[in-house]
């Protein structure tokens, strides 16, 4: 019982993971909170639903269309809304409102096209399950598992070892340095956000297939879960925000032993509470973070 | 006479509502070093900014090698060959030596040419061979000044802009600086240098141009401005 919990936390665990390295790319990059990320990840969710239901396509180009038409998403909140902020040099304040605001129009844009009701998604990667040691798993789970790894695989690869990854990197500590050395700097931030687009639009298809259903709010709890990993990994850094969602998933499905499951959805909550009292950058920030030096 | 690089012509530029720069016209001569004097907000770094498309002027034109760049994008213009050292330096503080470097070659694709820069730029600046592994932000300022240099040295420059290269550097760092600049004027690389310390500034350039509130009130041979009186009283100390 407890160690099949511990296995299901993990997988939970690997969607926060997901959806939080979502807020540390863009965080990163701009210094943003970006509470539309949750939104963003309804959306992949519904897209996904959209092609395997209403397109019926397979598995794959589910996947691909969501994860297209996501990172457009992304895309376009960057250029409609924060570009023109950024550019008449805007106070973050007023930029977290707007993707605040933006949250609230994308989720009910998909409650008016696709209804308030959940709605079933269709069973996704089932090739059964089986058992090791106690502990029951099936080919969905197996996926979520494989899938994370190689996207946050490819990501980590992406940052530290190509040239866009280093100009990801150099925008994070220094824009107008950026600019001088002639970094393309309004692409490299079109760019993250597609890619953490991508990222919500599969941990979206991910947990719709897993719970076999979606809703237009679905993302409110899972996008602050999921922020609150990123807090607790140290916001900004992507290994920090796996570690924190995983924890934060393990520490859920631990929480739900102990002391069921109506008080384990706040677990996140009270970790993130003690992350911001204890040490507000995070397991793996540096408290200087933000000192130019 | 040598060829024109770079021509700057009537170019105002402004800062919200500050109007920075009032008419500014240059032209700077392929393989000199030129020296741009004046006090504090006078408009030295906004004309540096106005070369290399950080800000872009509202009017006037400015041309590189007679081919216009006055509306282009930075990393255009710094893929055409204009390179800056900013003021203060800016370089990224967590990355190491040799990713800030390889960031100075963002705009070039040949990682064979690539490598050999930065083997000219290390060859140029020894002790930044000796710490490519190091966090730039763990540098001291003389290393950071070099580190600036050589990463705008990494787009291959045509022209190299210089802000304020010596700014609270040591005297013994100073004039490694300045040996330095002339030895990379020596490669064939243009350069516009931005100097307080006119007198050193003056006695490397071959040509200069003073600004004064947004225009320029006089220009001409170092030589000759080294013996202009007023010169000397603003800017020489006598």
């Amino acid at each position: 019982m407890l160690s099949q919990q511990i296995f299901n936390g993990l997988i939970l665990g690997c969607i926060y993971a997901l959806l939080a390295v979502g807020y540390s790319l863009v965080f990163g990059i701009l210094r943003l909170l970006n509470m539309s990320h949750g939104a963003v990840y309804t959306a992949g969710a519904f897209m996904g639903l959209l092609g395997a239901s209403y397109l019926h396509m397979g598995a794959v180009p589910t996947i691909l269309f969501a994860m297209l038409l996501t990172g457009a998403v992304n895309v376009c909140i960057n250029r409609a809304v924060l570009q023109p902020l950024r550019e008449q040099g805007a106070a973050n304040i007023t930029m977290l409102i707007s993707v605040t605001g933006v949250s609230y129009i994308i989720q009910n844009t998909l409650m008016l096209v696709f209804g308030s009701q959940k709605l079933p998604f269709p069973k996704v990667f089932d090739f059964g399950s089986f058992r090791v040691g106690g502990v029951l798993v099936t080919s969905i789970q197996v996926m979520i598992v494989l899938v994370t790894v190689v996207l946050l695989g490819a990501l980590g690869l992406i940052t530290k070892h190509t040239r866009t990854g280093l100009a990801m990197r150099c925008i994070s500590q220094n824009p107008k340095a950026s600019n001088m050395v002639g970094i393309d700097v309004r692409w490299i931030i079109s760019f993250t956000f597609i890619v953490s687009g991508i990222c919500a639009a599969i941990a979206g298809y991910m947990v719709s297939g897993y719970y076999q259903l979606v809703y237009f709010t679905m993302g409110t709890t899972a996008g602050l879960k999921a922020f609150a990993a990123a807090v607790l990994g140290g916001i900004g850094i992507l290994s920090g925000s796996v570690v924190g969602g995983i924890l934060i998933g393990l520490c859920e499905a631990l929480a739900t032993v102990v002391f069921g499951g109506e008080y384990s959805e706040a677990t996140a909550y009270v970790i993130l509470f003690l992350v911001l009292l204890i040490k507000p950058s995070g397991l793996f920030g540096k408290d200087d973070v933000d000192e130019k030096v | 006479m040598s060829e024109l690089i770079l021509q700057v012509q009537d170019v105002h530029t402004y800062y919200g509502h500050i109007h920075a720069l009032k008419g500014i016209s240059m032209d700077i001569r392929q393989g000199e070093i030129v020296t741009l004097l004046g006090s504090n907000g006078a408009g030295k770094s906004t004309t540096l900014s106005s070369i290399a498309g950080i800000v872009h002027p509202a009017k006037g034109t400015i041309l590189l090698e007679g081919t216009d760049i006055t509306r282009m994008k930075c990393s255009e213009i710094t893929k055409r060959g204009i390179g800056i050292s900013p003021e203060g330096r800016e370089v990224f503080p967590r990355l190491t030596v040799a990713e800030n470097l390889l960031a100075g070659a963002y705009t070039r694709r040949d990682k064979k040419e690539i490598a050999g820069s930065l083997e000219e730029v290390y060859a140029l600046f020894p002790r930044l061979k000796e710490r490519t592994k190091q966090m730039a932000g763990t540098l001291s300022g003389g290393e950071q000044q070099m580190l600036a240099i050589g990463r705008a040295l990494m787009c291959k420059p045509k022209l190299l802009l210089l802000d304020e290269p010596s700014l609270g550097l040591a005297p013994n760092l100073v004039e490694l600086i300045f040996e330095l600049i002339v030895r990379i004027n020596k490669t064939g690389i243009t350069i516009l240098l931005i100097e307080q310390n006119a007198n050193m500034a003056l006695q490397i350039a071959d040509q200069g141009f003073v600004l004064e509130t947004g225009t320029i009130t006089l220009s001409g041979e170092a030589r000759q401005l080294r013996t202009n009186d007023a010169i000397r009283r603003a800017y020489l100390g006598k």
